[in-house]
């Protein structure tokens, strides 16, 4: 129970488990990926040519393991671990008992649906950038970059790097740099103009066209995209009538902002402010010894994540006796980060006209293939308005994701759902049912041993 | 919004299934029928439930009698359904699989063997199997049965479909479903009687309530001035991947009946296994006296995965999607609470039906239609009746 | 390292995961989904939709962008949905 304990390791966890670390007190670090670094700070396995992340000092790593269970204990929070290879049989339980407990666990690219997005050869544009970081591998030869966010940037350069021809980068909302016109942010984002430039110079130096107002509305193919339909929109996104154009690709990436990853912070019962953890200035939760740093409380880069990580990992070794300085410096990153956020949020929102994109029969459930056809049947004759009844009639969000693809988009169509019923999901990563039924070990009473 | 003051004949408090069948049965009865719930209709219980429509779970008394007119019931008022609403709305998935109960010990053999005679001699169709009968009936069930009773008028729907289809009905002779609006208590007339449902929309006239909160029965009642004793019981079930066609029938073990009918606290698992029509399996259920606490119990999966590996070990490789928990509401005897509060003329319960309720829901409504219409039941009322010792507080 | 995807033997790299190593080698789609027989591959790169099921050693619904690949892994399309041929 004596321990700080982290759960992600990408910048925001890497940050709260060295600042907690820092202070002496016992700090272990849960990830589900062999390596540290979280998606943002991905690497290549050696033999890809890449190179690990060296070992934080003081921190116990735990690789390659996955928090399929959270619950609460006297005192505080019982995590139920996995570890071995991702999806198989038989991995080591364990079970970690923590009074301070930081969740870190990030977010995910939102996709919207459109005609065909669920053939192969479409990608969210996380995935492009996880494989070319990753495993040095290219989505396609052809691709085509659609969505809102300055996200779409960095991918486009990840996917030079690997050898893809980016065919575009179309930005759905205004240029970017639109946010850099907001004088708060202009003031929290000096360094984001400088990386934004260098971006800039990227797509000019490759021949990248950039696209605003424009977007994929479609995807065409029998077995695989060879095919995309692009389209000007209106400020609300709706298609503007005559500027649909036909292109050849063999892959296509969407990214429209991104979804936190809500399932322990929701077991811990943490409360929600809109889709994000609240959290305070210490990033505490409404829930005692449990914080939360990164994306899960916003979306606002990998600096803010940092922060929030330091004033996170430091806030939980003190409530176990450790001391540290007041983190001046990280304070001020997250006061200038969290409006550069909200600028950010500003500029790259969803717009509802993306709903007219959509067809009777394109699927919004990818898992349980349930279209959109589907979805308003049950709302219409059945009245499933509520995040149970919805599912259990339609089907949507029922199938191998759980609804963490389509559950954000359900929501905006239907209306109405509470954010926190969509994210609840008590099991929180698969298990295999012959690991569920075997005792986990409990390296509490080994360590006191 | 409009806040409708039509008058109701009865207002039914609580949109789960057996609120959605006492409207289908009053409305078809000819009474105009609002229904109120204070979230999403089908969205509490109901949403949790594993849609049981069990015979094979209830020894000779009062509740097996309700559940076997309501197991009749069920496949004739979705027969009348499709002719109203047309076979998409109608749509359940109504399956009468067929139940097998079965034992892996000796100790456990006797008392099913019992447990089943008893229920033949009032005319339930149990069979007992030997193992190798079983082996057909389920192939992938464990080699470790020792002996096995065939229940083959059990069945399954989709509870939230069921419930959504008897709601269909009710709108569409004209009643009222309104999802979103909290009872906060009734009103009385001069007489004394119910003249209407205080809720958080403004009062709505009627001439009487039932009340079909679920576990939620006791605080409204209590709202309503005239408590009883319905408290709510936690069951969680366990869901896997979707899978080929693996499991056939409902199929338990045989302590399930022991846990049913058990006041004790504490958790209390048994297996109930089943497939579904999308083909994931379902694992329930266990029962926990928690009050209203929400909090999932890993210690409690863990049971239900090691009995659901242990009855079909091809299981153990299976991933398990997601668990899901809710509350069953229960009166001191485990008997369901259908008819009159003898307290408060006009208010009308029908709760206290436990983890029972998808199965014992067209029956139960049917009651209370006949009841509150004042026509003569077709089961014995008496054993549900609301004055009965322990109910009323 | 070596490993055999649908019947083929393929060489690998330590910390390939089964979609890189699948990726790298032009396919894009490994599973088929179970009502509509749709092809499918990956999707969301980092674990969270699902759709790049593959059966791995004999037993179904693993991630192909999450399992790293190990010597001698038996790699297969997923068939809709399908039962482990064994538990282990």
């Amino acid at each position: 129970m004596n321990r700080v304990v982290v759960v992600g390791a990408g910048p925001a966890g890497m940050a709260a488990a060295r600042a907690a670390a820092a202070t002496g007190v016992e700090v272990v670090l849960v990830d589900s990926a062999q390596g540290l670094g979280g998606q943002y700070h991905r690497r290549a396995p050696e033999s890809l040519g890449g190179n690990e992340i060296p070992p934080i000092p003081g921190v116990r790593h735990l690789a390659a393991t996955t928090v399929w269970a959270l619950e609460p204990v006297p005192g505080g929070h019982r995590l139920h671990l996995r570890t071995g290879p991702a999806d198989a049989p038989g991995r080591q339980a364990t079970v970690l008992d923590t009074a301070a407990l930081v969740l870190a666990t990030g977010a995910y690219d939102r996709a919207l649906p459109f005609p065909g997005w669920d053939l192969p050869g479409v990608f969210t544009a996380g995935a492009a950038q996880a494989l070319a970081k990753g495993q040095k591998v290219a989505v396609g030869s052809r691709v085509l970059l659609a969505g809102t966010g300055p996200f779409l940037l960095p991918v486009a350069e990840s996917l030079i790097g690997v050898g893809a021809r980016v065919l575009g980068v179309l930005e759905a909302n205004i240029p970017v740099g639109g946010w850099l016109r907001d004088p708060l942010a202009l003031l929290a984002g000096r360094a984001k103009a400088a990386e934004l430039a260098r971006y800039v110079t990227m797509l000019a130096r490759h021949r990248v066209p950039f696209r605003p107002r424009t977007t994929v509305i479609a995807a065409h193919g029998t077995d695989r995209v060879t095919e995309v339909t692009t389209a000007r929109l209106t400020a609300d996104w709706r298609v503007r009538p005559g500027s649909e154009r036909r292109v050849p690709v063999d892959a296509v990436c969407v990214g429209f902002g991104f979804t936190p990853q809500l399932e322990l912070a929701v077991a811990a019962g943490c409360r929600l402010a809109g889709e994000f953890v609240e959290v305070n200035e210490a990033q505490a939760t409404s829930v005692a010894g449990v914080f939360a740093a990164g994306e899960i409380t916003g979306i606002g880069g990998a600096d803010l994540s940092e922060a929030e990580g330091v004033l996170a990992g430091l806030a939980a070794a003190r409530l176990l006796g450790g001391q540290g300085e007041t983190p001046r410096r990280a304070i001020a990153a997250v006061r200038a980060g969290r409006r550069f956020a909200a600028a950010l949020d500003r500029a790259h929102p969803v717009r509802a006209g993306w709903q007219s994109w959509l067809a009777e029969d394109t699927l919004i459930c990818r898992c349980e293939e349930v279209d959109y056809g589907a979805l308003c049947r049950a709302v219409r004759d059945r009245d499933a308005i509520g995040v149970r009844s919805l599912k259990l009639v339609s089907r949507v969000g029922l199938g191998a994701c759980q609804g963490r693809t389509c559950g954000r988009n359900a929501a905006d169509l239907v209306g109405g759902l509470d954010p926190a019923g969509l994210a609840r999901r008590p099991i929180a990563a698969p298990v295999r049912l012959g690991e569920l039924a075997t005792t986990p070990v409990h390296p509490n009473e080994r360590d006191t041993s | 919004m409009v806040v409708s003051v039509a008058y109701s004949d009865v207002v039914v408090v609580g949109a789960g299934v057996v609120g959605a069948a006492c409207a289908e049965a009053l409305s078809a009865a000819g009474s105009t029928v609002t229904v109120l719930d204070r979230g999403a209709p089908a969205s509490g219980t109901t949403a949790a439930g594993e849609g049981n429509i069990l015979v094979s779970d209830k020894g000779p008394g009062a509740e097996l009698e309700l559940a076997r007119a309501s197991r009749s019931r069920w496949p004739e008022l979705l027969a009348e359904l499709r002719e109203e609403l047309g076979p998409a709305l109608a749509d359940v998935e109504w399956e009468p699989k067929g139940g097998v109960v079965v034992a892996t010990s000796a100790e456990s053999a006797a008392p099913l063997a019992e447990f089943a005679a008893a229920q033949r001699a009032v005319g339930v169709d149990a069979r007992q199997v030997t193992p190798a009968e079983a082996a057909e009936l389920e192939p992938h069930l464990t080699p470790r049965v020792v002996t096995a009773v065939h229940y083959p008028e059990d069945a399954q729907l989709q509870p939230v479909l069921a419930a959504t289809t008897l709601l269909a009905a009710v709108r569409h002779r004209g009643g009222q479903v309104r999802a979103g609006v909290a009872a906060l208590g009734v009103e009385r007339g001069a007489n004394g009687a119910v003249s209407g449902v205080r809720t958080s929309e403004g009062v709505l006239p009627c001439g009487a309530v039932v009340n079909a909160c679920g576990p939620w029965a006791g605080a409204f009642a209590e709202a309503a001035g005239a408590p009883i004793a319905v408290l709510p019981r936690r069951g969680m079930v366990l869901v896997t991947g979707p899978l080929p066609k693996t499991v056939w029938h409902k199929v338990y073990d045989a302590d399930y009946v022991g846990a049913v009918t058990s006041g004790e606290a504490g958790v209390q698992t048994s297996t109930v296994i089943e497939s579904t029509g999308a083909g994931t399996v379902l694992i329930g259920s266990s029962r926990q006296l928690v009050g209203l606490d929400e909090t999932m119990r890993v210690e409690v999966l863990r049971e239900l995965a090691r009995k659901a590996v242990a009855l079909f070990p091809v299981l153990a490789g299976v991933p398990v999607l997601r668990a899901y928990g809710g509350f069953r509401p229960y009166a001191p005897d485990h008997l369901p609470v259908i008819g009159a509060d003898p307290r408060l003329p006009g208010l009308w319960h029908a709760t206290g039906h436990e983890g029972a309720g998808i199965g014992l829901a067209a029956a139960t409504g049917r009651l209370i239609a006949e009841l509150v219409t004042g026509r003569p039941t077709h089961v014995d009322a008496e054993p549900f009746r609301v004055d009965r010792p322990g109910v009323l507080l | 390292m070596r490993v055999r995807v649908d019947g083929q033997e393929k060489s690998a790299l330590p910390g390939q995961t089964v979609a890189g190593v699948l990726l790298a080698g032009g396919r894009v789609s490994w599973r088929t989904t179970r009502n509509g027989d749709r092809p499918r591959g990956v999707f969301c790169g980092i674990g969270v939709c699902f759709d790049c099921l593959v059966v791995v050693n004999g037993v179904p619904d693993v991630r192909a962008c999450q399992r790293v690949v190990a010597d001698g892994d038996e790699i297969r399309t997923q068939l809709g949905a399908e039962l482990p041929g064994s538990a282990s």
